[in-house]
């Protein structure tokens, strides 16, 4: 079930904080600050935050920084971090290369 | 009940371009979005921004976006949108595929469009990395790709910058009536008061508009898409094929975004979650190896599905319901509204404010489908 969310912009400037330039994503170098600011911008989801960022969305997809994602949405927003729901997984679970899978089915 | 100007009812690109263009009019605009925003088609498409190969009736609609709106609009939101415009080459192996390419360029180029076919040595000029099975290829150097994640989330920040209400996670059920006029929208949760509804729930715009009496004849397919990891940066140009087996185009992040069809897509259509299919991944690969056997080393990192909203004559559905005064359509883009949207977002805007669209939507009317007898 998707939370009903009412987004509404919040009527004070963004504060940058001290720790800022913590990198959460390494894949996509993705800073706190820029999660933080992305969640000011409006994005209030962790797929959002990933479509707006590519926070997640490097080469592991979110395995290692998914939950530091969720922690800091949810901060933002002021929820418990379990009202955040996680990005979706896909298949495949690791990179396949694309002469690997091709080999998988059709006519040959 | 809350009063609004406009109710629109669909959070993804189209919904979010047309929140734009009114709240930029100072119209009072709220849109409710049953997901999250871009939780549709909109994040999960291909990025073509493309006029070739489009039908008639909806090229001057890609022409109009691609001349006015496209290059300017990564400013124009504050968001850089990877807008890249360095045309589309569509390949053909053999002479079948030439004679298909052929009646797109006619077509085309009848409609004033820039786009020629060139040989196997013009198509290696352009791009170098094409096996030598491609003997031909159209292309038109006005067409190009963007990012859809980031331009639907764009006209969203703007928007809302500019002062309209989203709501997510709440789905609309019915369009109200009052005298036959459109007075407010039924939500799984509350009641919204307004004279004018936009339509804008892809595949599901159906079902609402049934609720007040109009049908619209549409399919639901499922298609499917894959990335890879970032490669060294080798060509720009938007890809497609003269089979359609596959196309896609690399990012400005360095990754390939593909998507293919295996055929089969029209009978996986009663899936009522986007999946994706063991055999589809496989075949897409095989399919792009095939034409770029320099990118077989590439890895895939992700695969997704998507639903298209595909009309019976494969262009979409726009514009005013004279039937239902107040009721605004902006659905069934077939699998192409991407490309189009900051036209669709502008021209029904116009509608709503003025009666007026800017471009012509005629060929869209809802009542144009009728019986062959
Ligand atoms: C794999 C794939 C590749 C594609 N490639 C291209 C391409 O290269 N170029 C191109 O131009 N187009 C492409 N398309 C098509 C393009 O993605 C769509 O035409 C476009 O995104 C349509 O936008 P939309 O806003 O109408 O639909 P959507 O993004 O589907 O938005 C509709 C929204 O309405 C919401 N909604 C549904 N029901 C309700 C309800 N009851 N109440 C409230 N909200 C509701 C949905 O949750 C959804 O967010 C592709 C599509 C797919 C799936």
């Amino acid at each position: 079930m998707t939370q009903r969310m009412k987004r509404t912009r919040s009527q004070h400037d963004f504060v940058p904080l001290a720790d800022d330039s913590l990198i959460i994503c390494r894949c996509e170098e993705i800073t706190q600050g820029e999660i933080r600011k992305a969640v000011y911008d409006g994005m209030s989801t962790m797929n959002e935050v990933k479509r707006y960022l590519r926070a997640g969305m490097g080469l592991c997809q979110g395995q290692t920084c998914s939950h530091l994602v969720q922690n800091i949405i949810a901060g933002e927003l002021g929820v418990p971090p379990g009202e955040v729901e996680t990005h979706l997984s896909r298949s495949p679970v690791r990179p396949i290369q694309m002469i690997e899978l091709a080999q998988d089915g059709g006519e040959k | 009940m809350k009063n609004k100007d406009v109710i629109i009812i669909g959070g993804g690109v189209i919904g979010c371009a047309i929140a734009y263009y009114l709240s930029k009019q100072h119209v009072k605009v709220l849109v409710l979005e049953k997901e999250e925003i871009g939780a549709g088609g909109s994040s999960r498409n291909g990025g073509g921004v493309r006029q070739s190969a489009r039908d008639p009736r909806e090229l001057p609609l890609a022409m109009h976006a691609i001349r006015n709106i496209w290059p300017g609009l990564s400013d124009e939101l504050g968001v850089d949108v990877e807008y890249c415009q360095k045309g589309n080459l569509r390949l053909a192996k053999t002479e079948e595929h030439i004679k298909i390419l052929e009646r797109a360029i006619n077509q085309g180029c009848s409609a004033g469009l820039d786009l020629k076919l060139i040989d196997q040595k013009e198509v290696r000029d352009i791009c170098p990395y094409v096996s030598e099975d491609v003997i031909a290829a159209s292309f038109c150097p006005t067409d190009g790709h963007g990012n859809p994640m980031l331009t639907t989330l764009a006209y969203y920040k703007r928007a809302r910058e500019l002062g309209a209400e989203f709501i997510t996670g709440e789905s609309v059920i019915s369009v109200l009536l009052q005298k036959g006029n459109v007075s407010g929208i039924q939500t799984d949760l509350n009641t919204y008061s307004s004279d004018q509804v936009v339509l804008a729930a892809g595949f599901d715009s159906r079902t609402i508009a049934n609720t007040v009496g109009i049908d619209i004849p549409m399919q639901k397919i499922l298609v499917e898409a894959l990335v890879t990891d970032q490669q060294p940066r080798m060509f720009p140009q938007m890809i497609g094929t003269a089979a359609a087996d596959f196309y896609g185009h690399q990012t400005k992040h360095g990754s390939f975004v593909f998507g293919g069809m295996t055929g089969l897509e029209p009978f996986a259509s009663e899936e009522t979650e986007p999946v994706t299919r063991s055999i589809t991944a496989s075949s897409i690969c095989r399919a792009i190896l095939g034409y770029f056997p320099a990118i077989s080393q590439a890895n895939i990192v992700r695969t997704w599905s998507g639903f298209l909203d595909v009309a019976a004559d494969k262009v979409p559905v726009l514009g005013r319901v004279e039937e239902v005064p107040g009721l605004t359509l902006a659905c069934a883009f077939s699998g192409h509204g991407y490309g189009i949207s900051p036209t669709i977002g502008e021209a029904i805007a116009a509608l709503v404010v003025d009666e007026k669209s800017g471009v012509s939507l005629d060929a869209f009317h809802y009542d144009r489908f009728k019986p062959k007898a």
